[in-house]
C-alpha cells in the first residue's frame, strides 16, 4: 500500500496535463470541474487508504520512502558527488499534511465549481488548482530537501499565478496610500518575498549539504542526531531555513506580501493562503526538527518572531475592513502561533494548529466567499451587516468558524491554541512573557473575528438593495462549509490533552517524529499540573472577553467604534496603515535599488563609464588618424621628395658611421 | 567512411547547403528557406548520431580525426569532441534551424546571402566546439565572426553598423592576443625536452601546466580577456546589448544561444587545464567579476525599457553565473557551469524568439507599448511564462538545474575558500524574478490597450509554424528541469577529470620547468 | 679620362634628373627627369665597364635601355590617358591620391 504513494502525487499531475493542454477546448465547466476536483479526491483516497493501513502498524513501521528516480547527480562517482532523487517519504507527519491537503484541497476544489461558475477562465483556474495540489505534495512528500524545494517554488509558483488570476482587474491596497493596484503587482509581490525567503532555503540548503554531505532527509536528519548543540554552523543553517519559512509562511518581516495576495479568487486565499501553502514553513521546520534542536538559539529567535507576529498582525486585524483583509492577517497571526509553538519546541502542537487551523480558516474563507459572490464582489464590511437572514448556512457555518479560531471549547481551535499557549509558559524554552504575548494575542483575535461576524452578518443591512441581492450561495458552495464546520467542531479532539482525559492521540501519533529533537533537548513529558487548569480558564475567559467586547462595541453601543477611532486616531492610523510596514520596505529596498540601477548602474558605470571609454578609444584612434593623415597629401612629387630625402639621411648616415 | 568522419561530416554539412545556394536565384524565396532550414536540419539528425554514438564512459575525447595540415609548423586538422562539447553542438544544431523557421518571414532583403551567413556562421561554431588543435580553433573561432558580423551589419537594426563594428573590434581585440599566446604556447613546447613546436591541445595539456607561474600567468590572462570579452564578463560586456538589440532576430538567438558559450567553452577547455596555476591565482578575481555581473546584470535588466535589451542584459546575469561555477573548480560547479550554458541558451534563444514574433506583429520592442497581451495572444503569454520561469529557475525546469548546481559547487568549493561568493550570487535569483516577471507583468498582464493595437498593430496569436518552433524547446526546458540526469551524465568525465587535475596541479603535482627561457 | 670624370657627369646628371623630378610640375619634363636619371646610371655602368673590362655592365645597360623604351611608352601613353581626363598635365592638380 505505501508503495503507492507516488499515485497521490500522480494524479493531480495528470489534471494538470490534462486540463492545461486540452482545457482551453473543452468548454465544459462540468467535465473540467470534475476533473479537476476529481483528480484531488483519488489522491485523498489513496492518502486515507495509506493513514488507514499505518494505523493498524507499529510506529516503528509506519515509515517508508518510495523512490522513483535519480534527480540530480553529478554521477562522478566520487565519494563527496551530489545525488538527489524524486523519492516520497510516507511517514506520520508527511501523511496527516497530504491528508490536509488533499482532505481541504478537494473541498475548495469542488467549491470552486460554483464560485467560478461562468468564469471565462474557468479552466485555467483548476489546472492551477492541480498543478498547485500537486507541488504542495511534492513539498510535503519529498525525501529530500531538494524535491522539498521544487514543491516549495511550485506553490510559490501556483500562488503567483492564481493571485494574477483576473490580470486585468483590480484591488483595493488600502493603508496609507488607498489606492488600487493591478492584481498582478500583488502575485509579484508574493513571489518576490517568497523568493527572498527561497534564498535564506537556497543558502541553508548548502550549509546542510556541506555539513552533512547529503540532501537526503534520513542521512541529515541520522548525521544530525550525533552533533552536539548549539553549534555556530547549526544556528546559521537553521536561521538561513527559517528565513525560508518566513517568506512561505508570512512572519516578520516578510508578512506583507500574504494580506495583498487577497486580491486573487477566494478559494485561493482558503486553499492557498489559509490552510495549505502558508503553513508549508511550519511544517519544513517540524519536519527539520532535530537540526532545529540543534541550534537553541534559533528557536529562540523562532519563538519570538512567532509571538510578535501573531500580536503585530492581531493588532492590524482590529481596524480593517475589507472581509478578506482581516481573515488574511488573522491568518498571519495563527501562523505566528505555529511558530511560537516551534520556537518553544512543542512541535507536535504547532502541527496539530495547522491541523485545527486549515479546517477553521479554510471555512472562514470559503464562508467570506459565499458572501462576496452574494454581495456581487463587494468586500468591505462597512457595506455589509444583517446578511444572516439571507444566507443562514453561511451564517452558521462561519459563526462555527468564528467561535473555533477565538478558542473556545471544545471547538477545534480551543485545543491546538490552549496547547500552544500551555507550551509556550512551561516549556524549558517558553517564558512567562511569551505566554501572555499568546493570550493577548487570543482576545485580540477573538474580538476581531466577531467584528468581522457581527458587521458582516448581523445588525441593520448596510448595503444597496437596489442593486444588491443577497441569496445563499448554491451547493457545490455549502456542502463543503458544513464539512469543514463539522470539522472545525470536532477537527480538535484528536489532540485532546491528558489534562482534560484525553489521550492527545496527535501528539503521540508524531512522537516517533520528534522524538530524537526533544530527547537533544531534553524536553521532558510533562504531568498535569494545577497551574494548566488556571492557564486554560484564563485564556478562555479572555476569548469570552474578546467575543463580548465585539458585541458590545458593533451590537450595542455602536457609536463606541467610531468614538474610539477619534480618540486613538494616531493609534488607529498606525494599525490601518499596518506599521507603515510597505511604507518602509518601499523607501528602503525597493525605491533605492530602481534608482541605483537606472542611473548609477545602468546610465553611470554602463553607458557613461564603459562605454565612455570604449567609444573614447575609437574617437581617440580617430583623432589621431586624422591628423596623421594630412601627411598623406595626395602630389606624388612631395611622396618622392620626402623619399629622396630619406634616402640621403641613410646615406649619410652609412657614412657617418 | 561515414561512421569515422561523422564529426568532420557535421561541421562541414552546412557548406553544401551554402553551395545549393550559390545555384538558387535570388528571387526564389521560397526554395532558399527551405534549402536553408532543410540543411541545417540534417546538420542537426547528424549532431544526433553524434550523441547518440557516444559513450559517456570514455573520458577521452571521441570521433577524433586527425590530419596534418601544415607540416612546417606541426600543425594538424584535429577535431574530436567530450561530453562538453558534444552537448554545445547538438545546442548549436538544434537552435540553427528553429532560430531560421522562427523568423521564416522576417526576412525580405538579400535572403540569400542571409541564409549563406548562417550556414557559413554555423560551420564556425560546431568547428570551435569541435577543434583539438588551437590553430584550428582560432580559425573556426575568427571563422564564425565574420558572418555573425555580417549579420548584424546588413540585416540588423537602426544602429546596426555602430554595433556590428562593436562587436567585431570587441571581439578580434581579444581573439589577437589569444593568437599570441597560441604562438608563445607552440614555441614553448618545442623548449620542452625533446619537443617541438606543435598546436595539439592533446600535446599542450602537458605543457602548459609545467610552465612557469609568470609565464602562465601572461598566457592565461590573453586566453581569458578573449574569453572573458565572448561570455561577456563585467565589464567588457558592453558590446553585448547593442550586437543584441540590433542583430535580427535569428542573429540574437544565435548570438545568446551559442556565441556566448563560446566564452565559457574556452574557459574549461583552455584556461584551466592549460594554465592551472595561473587560474588558481586568478580566481577570486574572475570570481568576483562573475559576481559583479551576476548582480550588475541584473539590477541593470531590471530598468530596461526595451524587451530585447532587457533579455541582453539578463544573458550577462545568467553567463556570470556558468563563470561562478566554473572557476569554482568543484564537480558540482563545473557540471552546473556546462548544464547552464545549455539552459541558457535553450531559454534565452526562446526568448528572443518570442521577442522576435511580438516584434514582427507589433514592430516594437518597448515595454511600455504593450500590456494584457494574455489576453490578446494566450498562447503567445503561456509560452513566454513558461520560458520565464525557465529564466528566473524555477525547480523542475532546466534553469534551477543549472543554478543549483553552480551555487552549491561555489558555495563548498575550496578554490573559493569563502560562501559570500555563493551569497551574493544567489541574490541573483531574486533579482532575476524581480526583472522577468516585472516585465512579464508590464507586457502580458493587466488590461487590454484601451484601441486594441500594439504599436499600431493589430497583433493575433502565434501562429502554427510559431508553435512548431517553440514546442520542442519547451520539451528540452522541461526535460532538463525533471531529468538532467541524460545531460550530467554525459559531462560527467569532463568535470571529474578536470577537477582532479586541478587538485592535483594545486598540490604541486607537475614538475616545473623552471628556466625557461623568457621570449 | 679617368673614371672620375665619367662618375662625376653622371652624378651630375642623376642630381639634375632627380631634383627635375622633384622641383618641375609638368608630367612631360618629369617623365624626362626620369629617362635621364636612367641614362646617368647607364653612363656609370658603362664607365665602369670600360674600367673592369667586364662586358656584364655593358650588357646591363641593355637592359635599362630596352625595360626605358617600354616604360617611356607605358607613361607616355599614362600621361595621354590623364590629359584626357583632366585636360591637364600638371602634376599639382592631379592629388586625388589622398585621404
Amino acid at each position: 500500500m505505501f508503495s503507492l504513494a507516488p499515485a497521490i502525487v500522480l494524479f493531480p499531475l495528470l489534471g494538470f496535463l490534462f486540463l492545461g493542454l486540452f482545457g482551453s477546448r473543452l468548454n465544459n465547466e462540468r467535465l473540467i470541474g470534475i476533473v479537476g476536483s476529481g483528480t484531488v479526491g483519488l489522491s485523498f483516497l489513496v492518502a486515507t487508504a495509506i493513514f488507514i493501513e499505518m494505523l493498524g502498524l507499529p510506529p516503528e513501521q509506519r515509515k517508508e520512502i518510495v523512490q522513483l528516480f535519480a534527480w540530480i547527480g553529478t554521477f562522478t562517482g566520487t565519494s563527496t558527488s551530489l545525488s538527489v532523487s524524486v523519492g516520497y517519504q510516507i511517514d506520520q507527519l508527511s501523511i496527516l499534511m497530504t491528508l490536509i491537503v488533499t482532505g481541504v484541497g478537494f473541498l475548495i476544489h469542488v467549491y470552486s465549481i460554483g464560485y467560478m461558475h461562468g468564469d471565462p477562465g474557468f479552466w485555467r483556474f483548476f489546472t492551477y488548482l492541480n498543478l498547485f495540489i500537486f507541488a504542495m505534495l511534492n513539498l510535503v512528500l519529498a525525501d529530500n530537501f531538494l524535491l522539498m524545494f521544487l514543491g516549495w517554488e511550485g506553490v510559490g509558483l501556483c500562488s503567483y499565478l492564481l493571485i494574477g488570476f483576473w490580470y486585468d482587474r483590480k484591488f483595493e491596497t488600502g493603508g496609507y496610500k488607498p489606492g488600487t493596484a493591478y492584481t498582478g503587482d500583488a502575485a509579484k509581490k508574493a513571489f518576490i518575498i517568497n523568493r527572498i525567503g527561497d534564498f535564506g532555503f537556497l543558502l541553508g540548503m548548502f550549509l546542510i549539504y556541506v555539513q552533512f554531505e547529503s540532501l537526503n532527509f534520513d542521512t541529515v536528519f541520522g548525521r544530525a542526531a550525533v552533533v552536539n548543540v548549539g553549534g555556530e554552523v547549526m544556528t546559521w543553517m537553521t536561521l538561513l531555513l527559517f528565513i525560508g519559512a518566513t517568506g512561505k509562511s508570512a512572519q516578520i518581516p516578510l508578512f506583507v506580501w500574504l494580506p495583498d495576495a487577497m486580491a486573487g479568487p477566494t478559494p485561493v486565499s482558503a486553499l492557498i493562503h489559509a490552510a495549505t501553502m502558508v503553513t508549508a514553513g511550519v511544517y519544513m521546520v517540524a519536519r527539520c526538527s532535530i537540526l532545529f534542536a540543534l541550534a537553541p538559539t534559533t528557536l529562540q529567535i523562532i519563538a519570538v518572531i512567532g509571538a510578535l507576529t501573531a500580536i503585530m498582525a492581531a493588532t492590524i486585524g482590529l481596524v480593517q475592513n475589507d472581509i478578506k483583509k482581516v481573515l488574511a492577517y488573522s491568518t498571519v497571526s495563527q501562523l505566528g502561533y505555529m511558530f511560537l509553538a516551534m520556537g518553544v519546541a512543542a512541535f507536535g502542537a504547532g502541527i496539530f494548529h495547522v491541523t485545527t487551523h486549515a479546517f477553521f480558516k479554510a471555512l472562514l474563507f470559503l464562508g467570506s466567499g459565499a458572501v462576496i459572490h452574494a454581495m456581487h464582489e463587494e468586500q468591505d464590511i462597512q457595506k455589509m451587516g444583517g446578511l444572516k437572514k439571507y444566507m443562514p448556512t453561511t451564517y452558521k457555518t462561519f459563526l462555527i468558524g468564528a467561535i473555533a479560531i477565538a478558542g473556545i471549547p471544545p471547538f477545534a481551535g480551543f485545543f491546538s491554541k490552549d496547547e500552544i499557549l500551555w507550551k509556550a509558559f512551561s516549556s524549558d524554552y517558553g517564558s512567562v512573557l511569551l505566554w501572555a504575548i499568546g493570550v493577548l494575542g487570543a482576545g485580540i483575535t477573538a474580538f476581531y473575528m466577531f467584528r468581522l461576524t457581527i458587521l458582516t452578518f448581523e445588525g441593520e443591512e448596510r448595503f444597496d438593495h437596489r442593486h444588491i441581492h443577497p441569496h445563499e450561495a448554491p451547493r457545490t458552495m455549502t456542502i463543503p462549509l458544513i464539512v469543514l464546520a463539522g470539522l472545525s467542531i470536532v477537527g480538535g479532539f484528536i489532540g485532546i490533552p491528558q489534562s482534560l482525559m484525553g489521550g492527545n492521540a496527535l501528539e503521540q501519533w508524531l512522537e516517533p517524529i520528534f522524538a530524537p529533537a526533544l530527547s537533544k533537548l531534553r524536553v521532558m513529558p510533562h504531568h498535569v499540573e494545577v497551574t494548566e487548569y488556571i492557564l486554560m480558564v484564563l485564556s478562555v475567559g479572555i476569548a469570552l472577553a474578546g467575543i463580548y467586547g465585539a458585541r458590545l462595541v458593533y451590537l450595542r453601543r455602536q457609536e463606541l467604534s467610531a468614538l474610539w477611532q477619534q480618540k486613538y486616531a494616531r493609534i488607529y492610523n498606525i494599525l490601518w496603515n499596518k506599521y507603515y510596514l510597505d511604507e518602509v520596505y518601499d523607501a528602503l529596498f525597493v525605491r533605492p535599488t530602481l534608482r541605483l540601477s537606472n542611473s548609477l548602474l545602468w546610465k553611470g558605470v554602463d553607458v557613461a563609464v564603459i562605454d565612455w571609454m570604449v567609444n573614447g578609444t575609437a574617437t581617440a584612434v580617430a583623432w589621431c588618424a586624422f591628423w596623421v593623415r594630412r601627411v598623406q597629401t595626395g602630389v606624388a612629387q612631395m611622396y618622392a621628395t620626402v623619399l629622396v630625402g630619406g634616402i640621403v639621411v641613410i646615406l649619410f648616415w652609412l657614412m657617418i658611421k | 567512411m561515414l561512421t569515422s568522419n561523422i564529426l568532420s561530416l557535421t561541421i562541414f554539412f552546412p557548406l553544401v547547403g551554402v553551395g545549393a545556394l550559390l545555384a538558387v536565384k535570388k528571387d526564389s524565396v521560397t526554395a532558399i528557406k527551405w534549402i536553408g532550414f532543410g540543411t541545417s536540419l540534417l546538420t542537426f539528425l547528424l549532431s544526433l548520431a553524434l550523441y547518440f554514438g557516444f559513450d559517456p564512459s570514455v573520458t577521452e575525447f571521441q570521433f577524433r580525426e586527425k590530419a596534418m595540415w601544415i607540416e612546417q609548423l606541426n600543425i594538424s586538422y584535429f577535431v574530436g569532441i567530450d561530453g562538453l562539447s558534444l552537448l554545445l553542438i547538438v545546442l548549436t544544431t538544434f537552435l540553427t534551424p528553429l532560430a531560421l523557421l522562427g523568423t521564416w518571414d522576417s526576412i525580405s532583403h538579400r535572403l540569400k546571402e542571409y541564409m549563406m551567413m548562417m550556414l557559413v556562421l554555423e560551420v564556425g561554431m560546431v568547428g570551435v566546439f569541435a577543434a583539438l588543435d588551437l590553430f584550428l580553433f582560432y580559425i573556426f573561432w575568427e571563422a564564425m565572426l565574420i558572418p555573425m558580423y555580417f549579420i548584424i551589419g546588413i540585416w540588423g537594426g537602426q544602429e546596426r553598423i555602430y554595433a556590428a563594428v562593436k562587436f567585431f573590434l570587441f571581439t578580434l581585440f581579444g581573439s589577437l592576443l589569444m593568437l599570441v599566446a597560441i604562438l608563445a604556447l607552440g614555441y614553448y613546447a618545442s623548449t620542452m625536452p625533446g619537443g617541438m613546436f606543435t598546436t595539439d591541445l592533446l600535446a599542450l595539456y602537458d605543457v602548459g601546466p609545467r610552465l612557469a607561474l609568470s609565464v602562465q600567468t601572461w598566457m592565461f590572462l590573453a586566453f581569458a580577456l578573449s574569453f572573458a570579452i565572448k561570455v561577456p564578463l563585467f565589464p567588457l560586456h558592453t558590446w553585448l546589448p547593442d550586437a543584441h538589440v540590433q542583430a535580427p532576430t535569428a542573429g540574437s538567438v544565435i548570438l545568446a544561444g551559442v556565441l556566448l558559450k563560446m566564452g565559457t567553452y574556452g574557459l574549461i577547455r583552455f584556461c584551466l587545464p592549460l594554465f592551472p596555476d595561473a587560474s588558481f591565482k586568478f580566481t577570486p578575481l574572475l570570481s568576483v567579476l562573475a559576481v559583479i555581473g551576476i548582480i550588475y546584470g541584473a539590477l541593470v535588466a531590471m530598468v530596461q525599457t526595451d524587451i530585447k535589451k532587457l533579455v541582453a542584459y539578463s544573458s550577462v546575469s545568467h553567463l556570470g553565473f556558468v563563470v561562478l561555477g566554473t572557476f569554482a573548480m568543484t564537480e558540482e560547479g563545473i557540471q552546473g557551469a556546462i548544464i547552464q550554458m545549455v539552459n541558457h541558451g535553450l531559454s534565452t534563444g526562446a526568448l528572443f524568439l518570442l521577442v522576435g514574433m511580438i516584434y514582427d506583429r507589433a514592430h516594437t520592442r518597448m515595454i511600455s507599448d504593450f500590456g494584457g497581451l494574455a489576453k490578446v495572444m494566450p498562447v503567445y503569454a503561456t509560452f513566454f511564462m513558461i520560458i520565464t520561469l525557465s529564466s528566473i529557475g524555477l525547480p523542475g525546469l532546466n534553469g534551477f538545474v543549472g543554478e543549483f548546481l553552480i551555487l552549491l559547487g561555489s558555495f563548498k568549493s575550496g578554490f573559493l575558500a569563502s560562501y559570500w561568493y555563493t551569497v551574493f550570487a544567489a541574490t541573483g535569483v531574486i533579482f532575476a524574478a524581480v526583472y522577468m516577471l516585472w516585465m512579464y507583468q508590464r507586457v502580458m498582464l493587466g488590461p487590454v490597450r484601451s484601441d486594441g493595437l500594439y504599436g499600431g498593430h493589430k497583433v493575433s496569436d502565434l501562429t502554427r509554424r510559431e508553435i512548431v518552433v517553440l514546442v520542442p524547446i519547451v520539451l528540452f526546458v522541461v526535460w532538463i528541469g525533471v531529468y538532467p540526469n541524460t545531460l550530467l551524465s554525459k559531462t560527467a568525465p569532463v568535470a571529474k577529470q578536470l577537477v582532479q587535475s586541478m587538485e592535483s596541479a594545486r598540490q604541486g603535482g607537475h614538475t616545473r620547468v623552471a628556466d625557461v627561457p623568457q621570449p | 679620362m679617368e673614371l672620375q670624370t665619367y662618375l662625376l657627369l653622371s652624378a651630375v646628371t642623376f642630381i639634375i634628373g632627380v631634383v627635375g623630378v622633384l622641383a618641375r610640375r609638368n608630367a612631360i619634363i618629369v617623365f624626362m627627369s626620369i629617362e635621364l636619371m636612367l641614362n646617368s646610371v647607364n653612363l656609370t655602368l658603362v664607365a665602369f665597364s670600360a674600367y673592369l673590362g667586364d662586358v656584364t655592365g655593358q650588357m646591363l645597360v641593355f637592359f635599362v635601355m630596352t625595360v626605358a623604351a617600354a616604360e617611356a611608352a607605358i607613361g607616355l601613353a599614362i600621361i595621354i590617358a590623364l590629359f584626357r581626363n583632366k585636360q591637364t598635365v600638371n602634376l599639382d592638380d592631379i592629388n586625388i591620391l589622398k585621404w
